[in-house]
């Protein structure tokens, strides 16, 4: 079980020359910066203390975090630990309670945020009356709709009163649902969440300062009232965004639109209980106990690179790219980005390496312009690339990776090409979505060199990396995979080779559903309403038309290959490609083309499905693939199942990827007789 | 192409508090960099007619140039204030008379027209960086007898001032030290230091605190109470914790301008430089250097020792004081030109910070008294040596 660092209260005193006797209190959890401070049972605790004990001739207080971490929030391991509504109810009340004791304190209260500040770490400087600022502060955020929690520790109440409706959705609501998103110190001030704006250089003199010139009355703080006249319109308007995110998946984001136009009404006290029976529901839910899960899986599990031998990798100190079209080109600049190592980028036609180079050279130039990089950096990145029509450019490559058109047959001649000029260790890498690693390396001289390295689409964007090892794979090659992936920033999954590696493998399971049903009475929008309420990222229908009709064809046929009895290619699915058509849908709406639907042939002898029924047909499809890719090896433990969906294909946290929601509702036992991991199972994980 | 020295004036100086060189000192767990930081932030805050991209060059001294000490502290050090990236700097070591040295250098900068601001000052995290940190004397030093091992010992050389000088007795050096401390606690009640010294916001392990107290003044300390003070450096010795200067962490500075710049910008400045000098003296008595360096810049400015109206003398040690006293027939212990704020012994030595404390003392004596005409700042420097900068008063 991981230690716990309970986060103190520490409190000093300071004689100051004009304002009289202050006192600084530090959150301390007496780790590092790599360990920050939040806050539990212990910390409220804590907090008390210091209170009851605090001297009572202080003039001010000023509430302040350790080196570089103000405070990052609740502890979220503990919600496992919550087991009654009751409780959870008591967490909030507790918390309101400790944190109105500053509130109450009868003297100017400043709050110095100096580092990463979430959720109750923002919350508690609410309480406070003033706040200074960090400009050195790069991570702000109320992340609790993200989790399926809300801001209950006065979060939903005091945001709006202090900055008003409209910022506080944004930080409450729209920032978070925006893949989490965190602003900084400076944006923070602009909302109105500070008072004054400091350097971190003297961030912590300054703000004495300032709390003295409040105390003195030197400086008055004099702040816009918030403007609830368009509170209603505001929410509306939020309500629809929550809905386009998530539509009815997800429960916190509603829950906190109603305690925000609340906010509006309520007393503080009114509001704080509402809070706190908010917490009850919501801890207890099933959305939090996953999105604990999905966050450990990400913030944790995924930083471990679970699955990568710890075997000293290779040093890559020049690269290949075998291709330039346009995912190569991605992938290339990728590489070079990261890694700034000379990269020899091949490809049959100068055509289409004059093009690969206008994009990375773009990509470069894009960089600049957003201040990413210095121009000069820059130029010097363009020179280490060398586009050329020669195989034997290859040669002292440590790394190669190719691009090619999905074909066994070229992928095999361009590898034993490049075979011919790279040393025997060095790495070769395919970024195949379909094809067997163990085929494609087995003419090979030195077939433990070959990995998958299967990139999702569009690579700047989804962070997930399946490594696959083929029969023969090398632990050294899967280390350096690993290291690889690291330092291009990208989360492994490592796995063995099979159809489909996996997260295709369940992507083209739930469409070879979903086309069935469609090949019956129920349209395309039925089913993307249905799948898009359990608060899925994208409609099946949609995503089809991303991927594209024939490439989800071609990759639907190598699954019915390997697994005829689970996935089919519908004639109807034949036809949209044969037409050339780019969905189903006339593009930009979810209006179908008038010729698809003239075209489609509905099978009306088939029962019309509901929309739960849909819902059904589709996660126990999940189920059985998901339960066959572990009984079948593939991955060690549904937890990579589960990162591989978050990351890879956008799969939100209050599901827990899939596994977790496919348990907590039952179906994985219903399909497989088994959860994925039993309740102990899962907590023995989380506290490991 | 012939050119007239400029005036050169010290416009303000400043320091944090010294803190005890201990696991428990206020700023155990603070960079000296960041010291170095504050205290140039601090000049240039204080002093805000001057652009911080005027400032022609950072000198800082450290007697160990490591770690957060070292990296060119005086370019670092300007880089992490915030000054533009044009503000060149650089680190001298002089060991205790590091800072004037730098100060020094300064002085000669700005006199000869090369320079017309000036940042200069010391710094030393003796907690960080124990005195001796990383050095690795020469075997010929002792196999040769270069010189005899005790030059290498701090403590030593202040115990062979005492056997050089028998009539310079333990009970005298005790007296001396209760005096620097009475002195210096009449002046911090007086708030004499009150805008001499920086408080700094400091990290520790109870969390945030406030450094804005010098640690090693012992205002309650009497002859009596020194009697059972245990002798560090030897058995029978007479030199202690209680009339030696202490370890110590802290950073101290001066902001120089030419008399072009004063006029300006339209600075005040506190002190006008005279004159400099070094000289050397045998490595196991270092404690007489600032004899022979005041002797030096006396006469190479052409003044009799007479003309001082005060002397901030460093307190290493205070045998080295009794001996100072005596060279220059001054009126005993209780002589009101010398260290007339107190000295090292109450505030501490962190080493190569101390000249630029000395300079910032004397500005506040100046000030205190503004009839007073001349005064100097010097300091014994480790194997052998003193330093001497004369300063005439000009703040009205």
């Amino acid at each position: 079980m991981a230690e716990e660092l309970i986060t103190q209260f520490k409190v000093n005193y300071f004689e100051h020359p004009r304002a009289g006797k202050l006192a600084i209190m530090t959150m301390d959890n007496g780790a590092d910066y790599k360990k920050p401070n939040t806050f539990g049972a212990g910390a409220l605790a804590s907090l008390n203390q210091a209170m009851d004990n605090l001297d009572s001739d202080i003039k001010g207080l000023m509430l302040t975090g350790k080196q570089f971490i103000f405070c990052v929030g609740a502890n979220l391991m503990e919600v496992p630990d919550i087991k009654t509504r009751e409780e959870a109810v008591e967490t909030g009340r507790t918390g309101h309670a400790a944190f109105k004791r500053i509130m109450d304190l009868g003297v100017p209260t400043l709050a110095a945020i100096n580092g990463a500040t979430m959720g109750g770490g923002l919350e508690i400087a609410l309480y406070c009356d003033y706040r200074t600022i960090s400009t050195g502060v790069t991570a702000l955020a109320l992340p609790e709709c993200f989790l399926g929690l809300v801001p209950g520790w006065g979060g939903t109440q005091l945001v709006p009163r202090l900055i008003g409706p409209e910022k506080a959705l944004e930080l409450i609501v729209r920032n978070p649902l925006q893949n989490n998103r965190m602003i900084n110190g400076k944006k923070a001030f602009e909302m109105g969440l500070g008072d004054r704006l400091f350097e971190p250089v003297e961030f912590f003199d300054e703000s004495i300062e300032f709390l003295a010139d409040i105390i003195t009355g030197e400086v008055k703080i004099e702040r816009e009232k918030p403007d609830f006249s368009n509170i209603d319109s505001l929410i509306e308007e939020a309500r629809k965004f929550v809905y386009g995110r998530v539509h009815n998946g997800a429960i916190a984001p509603y829950r906190a639109l109603d305690l925000i136009k609340g906010a509006s009404e309520w007393s503080l006290d009114e509001g704080f209980e509402q809070e706190n029976q908010a917490l009850g529901d919501l801890i207890m839910s099933n959305q939090l106990r996953a999105s604990v899960y999905a966050f450990d899986l990400t913030q944790r599990r995924a930083k471990q690179q679970v699955g990568i031998p710890e075997v000293p990798p290779l040093s890559i100190n020049k690269v290949g790219i075998i291709g330039a079209g346009l995912m190569a080109s991605q992938l290339g600049f990728l590489f070079l980005h990261r890694l700034e190592v000379p990269m020899v980028m091949k490809d049959i036609s100068q055509e289409v390496l004059d093009r690969a180079k206008t994009y990375i050279d773009g990509q470069l130039d894009a960089q600049v312009q957003r201040g990413r990089i210095e121009e000069p950096k820059a130029n010097f990145l363009k020179g280490l690339v060398k586009y050329t029509l020669e195989d034997s450019d290859f040669e002292g490559c440590d790394f190669v990776l190719e691009a090619v058109f999905e074909d066994m047959g070229i992928k095999k001649k361009v590898f034993a090409a490049a075979e011919e000029y790279i040393s025997d260790t060095a790495i070769l890498a395919t970024n195949t979505s379909s094809l067997s690693i163990t085929e494609m390396a087995s003419e090979l001289k030195h077939p433990e060199r070959v990995i998958g390295f299967h990139f999702f689409n569009p690579v700047a964007v989804l962070p997930l990396l399946e490594v696959i090892k083929g029969e023969k794979t090398n632990d050294i090659t899967v280390a350096t995979a690993g290291a690889v992936a690291k330092k291009i920033r990208k989360t492994t999954v490592v796995m063995k080779d099979a159809p489909g590696f996996l997260v295709n493998r369940l992507l083209l399971r739930t469409m070879s559903v979903c086309s069935e049903i469609v090949d019956g009475p129920n349209t395309p929008q039925e089913v993307d309403e249905a799948i898009l309420d359990l608060g899925l990222p994208m409609a099946p229908f949609d995503l089809l038309a991303l991927v594209g009709p024939a490439v989800a064809l071609h990759a639907t046929e190598t699954m019915v290959a390997a697994f005829p009895d689970r996935y089919s290619v519908s004639e109807n699915m034949k036809k949209l490609v044969e037409m050339k058509k780019p969905g189903v849908y006339i593009p930009g709406t979810k209006e179908i083309d008038p010729e698809v639907a003239a075209a489609w042939e509905k099978d009306e002898s088939k029962p019309k499905l509901s929309a739960d029924e849909i819902r059904q047909r589709f996660l126990e499809a999940l189920a059985d693939e998901a339960r066959r890719i572990l009984d079948d090896g593939i991955i060690a433990e549904p937890q990579d199942i589960d990162t591989a969906m978050i990351m890879g294909a956008g799969y939100p946290f209050f599901m827990g990827g899939i596994t977790r929601y496919l348990d907590q509702k039952g179906i994985s036992e219903k399909v497989c007789g088994r959860k994925f991991l039993t309740d102990e199972e899962l907590v023995a994980y989380l506290k490991r | 192409m012939a050119r007239e020295l400029q005036d050169v004036h010290l416009i303000d100086a400043c320091r944090t508090a010294f803190g005890k060189s201990r696991p428990d000192g206020i700023f155990a767990m603070t960079r000296a960099d960041d010291m170095v930081v504050k205290v140039i932030r601090a000049l240039l805050k204080r002093n805000p007619q001057i652009e911080p991209a005027m400032v022609d060059d950072n000198i800082w001294a450290a007697t160990t140039q490591w770690g957060d000490q070292g990296l060119t502290l005086g370019r670092a050090s300007a880089i992490l204030a915030g000054l533009p990236v044009s503000v060149p700097g650089y680190s001298v070591d002089r060991m205790c008379a590091g800072a004037l040295t730098a100060i020094n250098n300064a002085i000669s900068d700005i006199a000869c027209g090369m320079a017309d601001i000036v940042i200069a000052g010391g710094v030393e995290h003796m907690f960080r960086h124990p005195m001796g940190q990383g050095a690795d004397p020469n075997p010929r030093f002792v196999s040769e007898k270069i010189v005899d091992p005790t030059a290498l010992n701090m403590g030593m050389t202040a115990e062979n001032l005492h056997d050089m000088y028998p009539h310079l007795t333990r009970e005298m050096a005790d007296e001396y030290a209760v005096h620097s401390q009475r002195k210096a606690k009449d002046a911090l009640d007086a708030g004499y230091f009150d805008d001499v010294i920086i408080p700094m916001t400091v990290w520790t392990a109870e969390g945030w605190k406030i450094a804005d107290k010098d640690e090693q003044p012992r205002p309650d300390a009497t002859v009596e109470g020194m009697k059972g003070l245990r002798l560090p450096f030897r058995k029978g010795g007479r030199v202690h914790a209680g009339n030696s200067s202490g370890l110590n962490d802290g950073a101290a500075g001066c902001l120089l301008a030419s008399g072009k710049a004063v006029e300006k910008l339209g600075l005040k400045p506190k002190m006008r430089a005279v004159g400099y000098a070094y000289a050397g003296v045998r490595p196991e008595v270092m404690g007489l250097g600032p004899i022979p360096a005041t002797k030096k810049v006396l006469e190479k400015t052409g003044m009799q020792f007479d003309d001082l109206d005060f002397i901030e003398l460093n307190e290493a040690f205070a045998v080295q004081c009794l001996a100072y006293i005596e060279a220059f027939n001054m009126n005993g212990i209780y002589d009101k030109r010398l260290n007339a704020l107190g000295g090292a012994i109450a505030f501490g030595h962190p080493l190569a910070s101390s000249g630029a404390r000395l300079v910032a003392h004397l500005a506040k004596v100046f000030e205190l008294n503004p009839s007073a005409k001349y005064g100097i700042t010097t300091l014994c420097v480790g194997f052998g040596m003193g330093a001497a900068t004369v300063w005439e008063n000009v703040g009205k």
